[in-house]
C-alpha cells in the first residue's frame, strides 16, 4: 500500500484487517521482522514549506532526505544532527526518507554537540492505529502547548502511528571547518583526548576514534566549524588543549573533512565486513573499559563516536555482546533474523518502563496492527 | 477561571490523610493548619488562589513515594509544586488536594565534568545548578527569567526555556535522565548519563507534562563549558517590520546569536522611566548577543552590524566594556518590573513563526485600541516566542476579565498565524480552555490517553492543561 494523502492513509489503516509493515523506503530495517502487508510512505512526498529566515522546514514524511538536503543547501542551511545513511552498513537500496529518519531518531557525530533528531523535530502529523489523523507540536521553535508527543513519535519506529508530516528546526551551515587528528592513541588515551576537547570552550562538534581509521591506523578526530577567522583561532587553541595527548595534524579542506566525518557517520569501516553490528550508548568515560570487555568477548572492530558515548561494534555472528545490567543501552543494528530474535534487537526495558511502553502501544494502536513486534 | 468543585468525600478524609502522611514524614513536613496552608494557595499567577487541604514537604525520593502511595490509596488528588513560580497556574491547588512541594530536596548528588553532567535533586533552583558547576567553568544552559527562584522540578514540568535557547535549546534538550515517582508510589529511573532512549523516548514525554504523569525527584542535566566571552549589541529602528527583517536577515546570513531580544515602544518608554538604561526612544529595539573569544565576537558582530546598518537604524550601539554590556541588558532585564511599576499586568507567552512578527505586532496594536488596554511587547525574537504584557487595574471591576479576553484573542492570533499558545510558560489553568484553538479533539484525546497510562486514576494535577469539559469523564472515573 502506498497512500498519496493522509486521508487515503487513514482509510487504509481503518480498513486494515491484519498487521501492517510500516516503512519509508526501507533502507533501515533495524528491529524484529514484521509479517504483514507493506505500507510505505514514499508517495506522501514533498516539501510543504521552507522558511530559511525562520530556520524551519516542513515536509511530508516520504520526502527523500536528498531533496530536503538540496533545498537546505541552496540557502546555506542544513539538518544539524547529521543523520546517518544506513544503506552501506545494512546493504540496502532506495532513497532514505525524512520520515524514516524521524521514526528511528537517526543522528550522526554532531549529535554530541547539538542534539539528536528528536531535538530538532518541531512537530509531527501522523495517523494512529485506528485511523485517526493527529498532530502534535507545530512549526515554531518554542512550544510547550500540551504534552510533547513529538519526542515520543521520534524513535517509535512506526509502532505508535504512521508519520505523514514532520517539521524541523534547521541551522546555518558554517562556511569553514577543521578536523584535528592525533595518530596512534590507545582507546583509553583517545577517550581522554576527546574528553579534554569536548570540555573546552571551543565548540567541538565531533569527537571520534578508531583503532583502524580511514587509513587502517589508529586515529582520533575532533571537529570544529564556524566562520573562517573563528575556526583558525580555535584550531590554535584546541591544539593547545590536545598537545599533551599527542602530535596534532590538521585538515581544513572542505571535501576532505566531509569525507572523514561521513566515514564516521556511516560507519564505513564496517561496510563489506562480515559480522553482526551493535551500537552502544554509554557514559563516555566508561568507553575504554567497555571497549576492552567487548574485545575480550570477541569484538572484531570498534568505532567510538560522541567522545566515547557511542560505540559501534563489529562482532562475531550470533554472539551476545550486551553486558548484563549495563548503564546505557545496546542495539543490535545488523544480524540474522535468528540472532535478532535470540538476542533481542533493543535493550530490554526495566519492568515498569515495559509496562508504560505497552500501555502506550495499547492506546495508540489498540488493534496491534502497526509494526507489531518490531520493537520486541 | 473555573476550578472543579472539591470532592466532599476527600475533604471528609482530611484528618485521616494528615494522620497517614504524618506516619511517613517528619513532623514539620506535614502542613494542615489553615493559617499555614495559605502559604501554598497560589503560584506566580496570583490572580487565582485556593489553600490546599494539606501540604507536604518531603526530603527524599522514598518520602515522595510514601506520600503518593498513601494519596493513591485514599483517592486524594496531588498537586506537585517546585518553587511556585509558574505564571500559568501550574501549581494552583484545589481545596481537596495535597500539595507536594519538593523545595527541601535541593542537594547536588553528582558533578561530572568529564562526562559533562550534573545530577541534582529536583527542588534545587535553576541558578544554583549553574552555581554548583561554576568553579569548573561550566554552566547549565536553560535560563528562564525566574532562574533565581524557580526549581528544576518546575523547569522539567513546564519544559522551561529562556533568553539563550536559540543556541542552547530548552529544558528537554538539556535533560539526560530523571528519577520519577508514579502516582502509585513506584520509583522509576529513566535515562541517565548517556544519550538517547533505548526504546520509546519517555523522558521526552515527561518533560513538559506539567506534573501530570509523575513527580520528578532527581534529574541528570547536561552542563556545558562556559564560552570565553559574550557581548551584546543594541539596535533601534523606527518600524517594527524593519526590525523583523533585520532578525530574519541576521539568521539567513548564517550568524547564530545566543540571544535576539525585541522590545517595542511602550516597553522601551516604561523601562527608560524605571531603569534609565539610555535606550533610544524608537519603535523597536533589538538586543543581539553573540559568544566566543574577542576576535570571534568581533567577526560575528561585524556581520551583524553590516546587516543592521543597511536597514537605517535610529541607533547602533556596540558594547565596548562589561559595564556597557550590562547597561544594554539592564533595560531588558528590568522590563517586567518596569511594566509592573506602571500597573498590574498579565504576561502572555505565545509563539509565532518569526516572519509573522510585523503583522502580529500590528494586530496587537489594533486590538489594544479596541480593548482600551495598553500592551507592551518584549520577547525572544530569534525563536518567535512573544511576551506581550497587557496592563490592567486589578482594583477596577471587570478589568481582569477584559484583560483575559484580550490575552485570549492574542493567543488565538498566534495559533492562527501558525504558532502556538505557549512557548515556555506552560498551559496550567491559564490557557487550559484555549487548547481547543490549537488542537482538534483527537489531538487532545491522545494526550489524555498518555496520562491514562501513567496515572489511570487522574489524581496528579488533574484540573490542568486540558479543558475541564474535555477531561471531565476521566477525572470523574
Amino acid at each position: 500500500m502506498t497512500p498519496e494523502t493522509e486521508v487515503e492513509l487513514s482509510e487504509m489503516i481503518t480498513a486494515a484487517k491484519g498487521p501492517l509493515r510500516v516503512v519509508g523506503s526501507g533502507t533501515r530495517p533495524v528491529g524484529h521482522v514484521v509479517t504483514g502487508e507493506t505500507l510505505s510512505t514514499t508517495r506522501l512526498s514533498g516539501i510543504v514549506t521552507y522558511e530559511a529566515g525562520a530556520l524551519t522546514i516542513v515536509a511530508r514524511s516520504g520526502t527523500p532526505i536528498e531533496e530536503i538536503e538540496a533545498a537546505l543547501a541552496a540557502e546555506g542551511q542544513r539538518l544539524p544532527f547529521e543523520p546517518m545513511d544506513h544503506r552501506g552498513l545494512l546493504g540496502t537500496e532506495g532513497a532514505p526518507t525524512i520520515g524514516g529518519i524521524v521514526a528511528a531518531n537517526v543522528s550522526g557525530p554532531r549529535r554530541i554537540a547539538v542534539g539528536a533528531c528528536r531535538d530538532f523535530l518541531l512537530g509531527v502529523r501522523f495517523v494512529d492505529g485506528i485511523g485517526r489523523s493527529l498532530k502534535n507540536g507545530g512549526r515554531v521553535m518554542k512550544n510547550v502547548t500540551g504534552y510533547d508527543l513529538v519526542k515520543l513519535m521520534a524513535g517509535s519506529r512506526g509502532t505508535l502511528g504512521v508519520l505523514t508530516e514532520v517539521s524541523f528546526k534547521v541551522l546555518p551551515e558554517p562556511p569553514a571547518q577543521a578536523v584535528l587528528m592525533i595518530d596512534g592513541l590507545s582507546d583509553a588515551e583517545a577517550v581522554a583526548a576527546m574528553t579534554s576537547a569536548l570540555g573546552s570552550p571551543f565548540d567541538v562538534t565531533g569527537a571520534a576514534h578508531s583503532s583502524s581509521g580511514i587509513d587502517g591506523k589508529p586515529v582520533t578526530m575532533t571537529r570544529i566549524e564556524g566562520f573562517a577567522d573563528s575556526v583558525t583561532y580555535r584550531i590554535e587553541r584546541l591544539q593547545d588543549v590536545l598537545a599533551s595527548h599527542g602530535e596534532v595534524r590538521v585538515a581544513t579542506d572542505k571535501e576532505h573533512c566531509a569525507a572523514l566525518w561521513k566515514w564516521v557517520r556511516d560507519v564505513e569501516g564496517f561496510h563489506n565486513e562480515a559480522g553482526d553490528v551493535w551500537c552502544f550508548s554509554v557514559k563516555p568515560t566508561m568507553a575504554p573499559q567497555m571497549g576492552a570487555d567487548l574485545r575480550a568477548k570477541g569484538a572484531l572492530n570498534l568505532l567510538y563516536d560522541w567522545g566515547g558515548g557511542r560505540i559501534w561494534v563489529l562482532a562475531p555472528q550470533g554472539q551476545n555482546m550486551r553486558p548484563d545490567g549495563m548503564n546505557g543501552h545496546a542495539t543490535l543494528i545488523r544480524a540474522s533474523e535468528d540472532t535478532r530474535r535470540k538476542l533481542s534487537v533493543f535493550q530490554p526495558e526495566a519492568l515498569p518502563l515495559k509496562k508504560i511502553s505497552q500501555g502506550l502501544r495499547d492506546k495508540f494502536d489498540p488493534k496491534g496492527i502497526l509494526n507489531p513486534g518490531l520493537m520486541g | 477561571m473555573e476550578m472543579p468543585t472539591p470532592d466532599p468525600q476527600v475533604l471528609a478524609k482530611k484528618s485521616m490523610v494528615v494522620d497517614r502522611l504524618s506516619d511517613v514524614l517528619p513532623e514539620n513536613a506535614v502542613i494542615f493548619e489553615e493559617a499555614e496552608t495559605r502559604a501554598y494557595e497560589c503560584d506566580a499567577l496570583t490572580a487565582y488562589s485556593c489553600p490546599p487541604m494539606v501540604a507536604v514537604l518531603p526530603s527524599t525520593t522514598q518520602e515522595v513515594s510514601d506520600v503518593l502511595r498513601i494519596c493513591h490509596e485514599l483517592g486524594v488528588p496531588v498537586v506537585p509544586r517546585g518553587a511556585g513560580t509558574s505564571l500559568a497556574g501550574g501549581a494552583l491547588p484545589t481545596a481537596d488536594c495535597v500539595i507536594l512541594g519538593v523545595a527541601r530536596m535541593n542537594d547536588v548528588l553528582e558533578v561530572d565534568y568529564e562526562n559533562r553532567f550534573i545530577k541534582v535533586q529536583s527542588g534545587r533552583t535553576n541558578l544554583s545548578v549553574s552555581g554548583a558547576v561554576e568553579e569548573g567553568d561550566f554552566f547549565y544552559a536553560p535560563d528562564p527569567s525566574s532562574q533565581l527562584a524557580c526549581a528544576i522540578a518546575g523547569n522539567i514540568a513546564m519544559n522551561s526555556g529562556g533568553a539563550h535557547c536559540l543556541k542552547y535549546g530548552v529544558t528537554t534538550n538539556n535533560l539526560l535522565g530523571v528519577t520519577i515517582v508514579m502516582m502509585d508510589g513506584e520509583v522509576i529511573e529513566i535515562g541517565g548519563a548517556y544519550l538517547d532512549a533505548a526504546q520509546y523516548d519517555l523522558l521526552g514525554v515527561i518533560c513538559g507534562s506539567e506534573g501530570q504523569l509523575g513527580v520528578v525527584t532527581e534529574a541528570t542535566l547536561r552542563i556545558l563549558r562556559k564560552p570565553e566571552g559574550a557581548r551584546p549589541v543594541l539596535m533601534g529602528y523606527d518600524n517594527n517590520e524593519v526590525a523583523g527583517e533585520v532578525v530574519s536577515d541576521i539568521i539567513k546570513a548564517g550568524v547564530l546569536p545566543v540571544a535576539i531580544e525585541f522590545m517595542d515602544r511602550p516597553c522601551i518608554r516604561a523601562t527608560e522611566a524605571f531603569a534609565g538604561a539610555g535606550y533610544p526612544d524608537c519603535e523597536a529595539l533589538l538586543i543581539v548577543e553573540v559568544e566566543g573569544s574577542d576576535a570571534e565576537i568581533d567577526e560575528q558582530l561585524g556581520k551583524i552590524l553590516k546587516i543592521a546598518g543597511k536597514h537605517n537604524p535610529v541607533e547602533l550601539r556596540e558594547s565596548k566594556s562589561a559595564e556597557e554590556s550590562a547597561k544594554i541588558w539592564l533595560g531588558r532585564k528590568s522590563a517586567f518590573g518596569a511594566m509592573g511599576q506602571i500597573n498590574d499586568y498579565m504576561c502572555l507567552d505565545g509563539t509565532i513563526p518569526v516572519n509573522q512578527l510585523p503583522y502580529v505586532l500590528r494586530r496587537i496594536g489594533e486590538m489594544s485600541s479596541e480593548y482600551g488596554l495598553d500592551v507592551g511587547n518584549v520577547f525572544h525574537a530569534g525563536d518567535g516566542n512573544m511576551h506581550p504584557l497587557i496592563l490592567f487595574d486589578a482594583n477596577k471591576p471587570g478589568d481582569l476579565e477584559l484583560c483575559e479576553a484580550f490575552g485570549a484573542d492574542i493567543l488565538r492570533l498566534c495559533v492562527e498565524m501558525g504558532g502556538c499558545l505557549t512557548g515556555e510558560h506552560g498551559v496550567g489553568i491559564e490557557k487550559r480552555e484555549l487548547m481547543v484553538n490549537q488542537f482538534e479533539p483527537g489531538d487532545m484525546d491522545i494526550q489524555m490517553a498518555v496520562k491514562d497510562v501513567f496515572d489511570p486514576a487522574w489524581l496528579l494535577n488533574p484540573a490542568k492543561v486540558f479543558p475541564l469539559e474535555a477531561s471531565a469523564n476521566r477525572r470523574a472515573a
